[in-house]
């Protein structure tokens, strides 16, 4: 498989706040690659460095970052709005407002293939029609004419994902798609999901703090914490032996049928993800975890536990015995 | 739609009757209309015979429903100084005020509009806070002063544009620059806020990573759902002007119903006073109404509901 999307050391600060620092990730064509974590440590804000879409006054470096095997980060603005929507396509957390109120589905689909492709409008309306069937939505000619507010947020989401696909991209980017949604919506989407990526050999990037999502649809998962990728594995490896104490942290977290016993307490993580200021050294997990030693002040090496399963972390490989899940 | 149009028309045909109403009973109460009409040298029997004449002895409510039934047909009745019917003098004067309100909506869009949304864009920065101060001073100048002031400047020493009337039609430019001053400020302000609003919403960022042009991103997106409180209130604006015009047509000496409002005035001609007030009030009431429907068409929550 090759590498689709290549991100190395990225670092992006906002104002006085190192919202990344250093992360690496690689998404291969047509694979999930999941990337989870706690609200605030980062998964967003790498999301968006890809797409080119952070908000204003935020400052992006890497050391690379490459879109099928070209240097995407040098890009300016007019580049980057060539590539999103056409080959690169996100989809947000808030299906209930990411549409705009003013415009029909319809008129909100076809413009994406009118701008990257000129394909003429009933040509694009063609298109729009056959992808909202493509994702699971009946009467697809009567909900191209049917403005936002007139249908449920999982048909919003469904017509978001629809929307990403007109120009059929080679990455697509979700930023917690199902968040917004009741839990049996959610399934849908993610079935859809795998399915499309099954079908249409997609790349996705998808962002999660659901472990039950990963377990389900990812190839591989990489852990953020505190704006760095602490532990990155394919996901069976990473269920059956995690190493980094915020990963084995974070599965303690999550009830899996079989493994937890009633009537006994699912764990925790006690405190929050720190807000970190540049020039911040060590680990940042390091005031949460039970396992920090002086060595975590310092700077900590990335190893490899296995082949493709790298950690952020001074503690030697399989510590403590046995995985914690 | 429908429902919602009819339900919005009702209420201002409701509105147009209050202000007929009061406009006919303001006359009746400032003070007796015979004597006034007769004038200072009348003797009583003058009063008399006019009270007689105008059917001033009615009951009331008698006189009410006759000037109602007329006023709704457009007749407003004589003018005691034009010697001519009120309804023929305001139907001549009217072309002059609404190419001006016109014009000074015109000019009033053309520069708030963007004013506005460049603000927004550069919120913040110098720009911004220089469009505020622009918009500031706007609003602190008087029409009269920026009327005359301009008057001097362009009329007088450069020469470019006639000082007063409209014989030609860039004699409306400067009376239309004034009027427009009036709403700019407002206009601008509620564009940026409408502006910065919709450039942090969610589906702003959706269009951005759709790949839209920048252009696109800020009209087609952003504007579009700026637009619509804006629209409101530049119907309302119109309204504004046409009413507001008193003074501009006074200063450049424009024949239009502020013009024949100020004449009537000071000629005591209550009957030509009441029906420009009654008529400006009606326009502005259908205005507002316009400005609600346009809403609706701009504003598919509205129209769908």
């Amino acid at each position: 498989m090759s590498a689709l999307l290549e991100v190395a050391d990225l670092r992006v600060t906002i104002g006085s706040t190192a919202a990344v620092r250093g992360a690496s990730l690689t998404v291969n064509k047509g694979e999930t690659h999941c990337l989870v974590g706690e609200s605030g440590c980062g998964k967003s804000i790498t999301a968006l460095s890809v797409m080119g879409l952070l908000p204003r006054g935020a400052v992006r470096e890497t050391t690379a970052l490459r879109f099928a095997g070209e240097e995407i980060g040098r890009y300016g603005e007019r580049q980057m709005e060539r590539l999103r929507g056409d080959r690169m396509a996100m989809i947000f957390q808030e299906p209930m407002t990411s549409l705009n109120p003013a415009y029909t589905v319809g008129s909100q689909m076809t413009e994406v293939l009118r701008r990257h492709r000129g394909t003429p409008r009933a040509q694009a309306v063609d298109r729009a029609a056959e992808l909202l069937a493509r994702v699971g939505i009946t009467a697809p000619g009567l909900r191209l004419g049917q403005y936002p507010h007139q249908l449920s947020g999982g048909l919003r989401q469904r017509v978001m994902i629809a929307m990403a696909l007109m120009c059929d991209p080679e990455l697509l980017i979700a930023d917690e798609p199902t968040t917004a949604l009741d839990v049996t919506v959610q399934a849908q989407i993610l079935r859809l999901l795998a399915g499309l990526q099954k079908d249409l050999g997609l790349g996705i990037l998808l962002i999660t703090h659901d472990l039950g999502v990963v377990a389900r649809v990812a190839d591989r998962v990489s852990v953020m914490y505190a704006g760095e990728v602490v532990e990155s594995a394919p996901t069976a490896a990473l269920f059956a032996a995690p190493e980094h104490p915020y990963t084995r942290g974070l599965l303690t977290c999550v009830p899996v049928p079989g493994k937890v016993k009633r009537d006994e307490p699912l764990g925790s993580i006690p405190g929050v993800v720190p807000r970190i200021q540049p020039g911040f050294a060590g680990c940042g997990f390091r005031d949460r975890c039970a396992q920090a030693n002086a060595a975590c002040a310092g700077t900590i090496p990335r190893r490899e536990a296995a082949a493709g399963h790298e950690v952020l972390c001074t503690l030697p490989p399989g510590w403590g015995g046995a995985a914690a899940a | 739609m429908l429902r919602f149009f009819l339900r919005r028309f009702a209420v201002a045909v409701l509105v147009a009757l209050t202000v007929l109403t009061l406009a006919f009973l303001l006359t009746r109460v400032s003070g007796d209309l015979a004597v006034s009409i007769a004038g200072p040298n009348a003797t009583q029997a003058d009063v008399e015979a006019i009270r007689e004449a105008y059917g001033l002895n009615r009951p009331l409510y008698v006189q009410y429903f006759d000037w109602l039934g007329r006023a709704v047909q457009g007749d407003f009745g004589q003018s005691y100084f034009f010697r001519d019917r009120v309804a023929n003098l305001i139907a001549a004067r009217m072309p002059v005020t609404v190419t001006l309100g016109l014009v000074g909506l015109a000019i009033a869009l053309v520069v708030s509009l963007p004013l506005g949304i460049l603000a927004a864009v550069r919120e913040g920065t110098w720009i911004d806070r220089l469009v505020g101060l622009v918009a500031m001073i706007g609003q602190a100048m008087p029409s009269f002063w920026l009327g005359l002031v301009l008057m001097i400047v362009f009329g007088l020493q450069l020469g470019w544009v006639p000082i007063s009337g409209v014989e030609t039609w860039d004699g409306y430019i400067l009376p239309g620059i004034v009027l427009a001053f009036s709403a700019i400020p407002s206009l601008t302000r509620l564009t940026r806020s409408g502006m910065i609003e919709a450039l942090a919403s969610d589906y702003i960022r959706t269009a951005r990573a759709k790949g839209l042009t920048r252009l696109s991103i800020l009209v087609k997106h952003g504007f579009r759902n700026a637009a619509i409180p804006v629209v409101s209130i530049a119907a309302v604006q119109l309204g504004f002007m046409l009413g507001g015009s008193i003074v501009i047509e006074t200063v450049f000496a424009l024949h239009g119903v502020g013009f024949l409002a100020w004449e009537s005035i000071s000629k005591n001609d209550f009957p030509v006073v009441q029906a420009v007030v009654l008529v400006l009030a009606l326009i502005y009431i259908a205005l507002t109404l316009f400005a609600d429907l346009l809403n609706a068409v701009l504003d598919p929550r509205l129209r769908t509901a």
